[in-house]
């Protein structure tokens, strides 16, 4: 749990019911586990939990990564009026319904999105020097 | 009688946001009970990944940045 409101990264994977759904669900697990972001469940936004709805607008980033073309948590977030950063598998060369689950390919893809969250440079967006972190002084 | 809860483990920010609720809900007039919530799995019970946090009457208005006291006083009234 991060406290101060700094460098909050919140992880949502669609999970959905197909093979991509799955290999999203993992990957997103193994993204949390490494500390890229903390996972938190899209069904409670879906749900329009205000917990999860009160993070996600105060979150720093929201991360999503998508099954499939019908980008269900990037749309499930721009629902609630949040525009997330969106990795969608269908553009790591998954196809729906025809991609076999293993441990490699969970493997791969998660390092694959690792790199590409790690070097995301938001258009538009200066970062100067010291504007990252929590601003209370340390004292948190 | 309003009920707030705010969640947090304690830090700066999370304190500062009980002392600017309860100066907005006396500017307001409002009667008020307020509670810390500082454990972790109660915090995420809420769905809350994020601290601090203001919950209203149930309702989490706000997490992960510190509201100033005019925002504050629109979300609890």
């Amino acid at each position: 749990m991060d406290c101060c409101g700094g460098g909050n990264v919140l992880l949502y994977s669609c999970s959905g019911a197909a093979d991509v759904g799955c290999i999203a669900d993992r990957v997103t697990r193994i993204l949390s586990k490494e500390k890229v972001g903390r996972m938190t469940c899209l069904a409670g936004v879906g749900a329009r939990l205000s917990g999860f709805i009160a993070s996600a607008q105060g979150a720093d980033r929201n991360i999503v990564i998508d099954g499939c073309p019908v980008a269900c948590a990037h749309k499930g977030l721009e629902a609630i009026g949040v525009t997330p950063e969106v990795y969608n598998l269908s553009n790591y060369g998954c196809k729906k319904g025809s991609t076999p689950v293993n441990d490699e390919l969970v493997e791969e893809i998660a390092l694959r999105i690792k790199n590409d969250i790690v070097n995301y440079k938001p258009v538009g967006v200066v970062i100067s020097e010291g504007s990252e972190g929590c601003s209370c002084g340390g004292n948190c | 009688m309003k009920k707030f809860e705010i969640l947090g483990t304690g830090c700066p920010k999370c304190n500062m946001l009980q002392n600017l609720t309860e100066q907005a809900a006396k500017e307001l007039g409002l009667q008020y009970e307020l509670k810390k919530v500082t454990d972790i799995k109660q915090i995420m019970n809420y769905g809350v990944m994020i601290t601090p946090a203001l919950v209203v009457d149930g309702q989490v208005k706000v997490a992960g940045k510190l509201p100033t006291l005019d925002e504050i006083k629109k979300l609890i009234q």
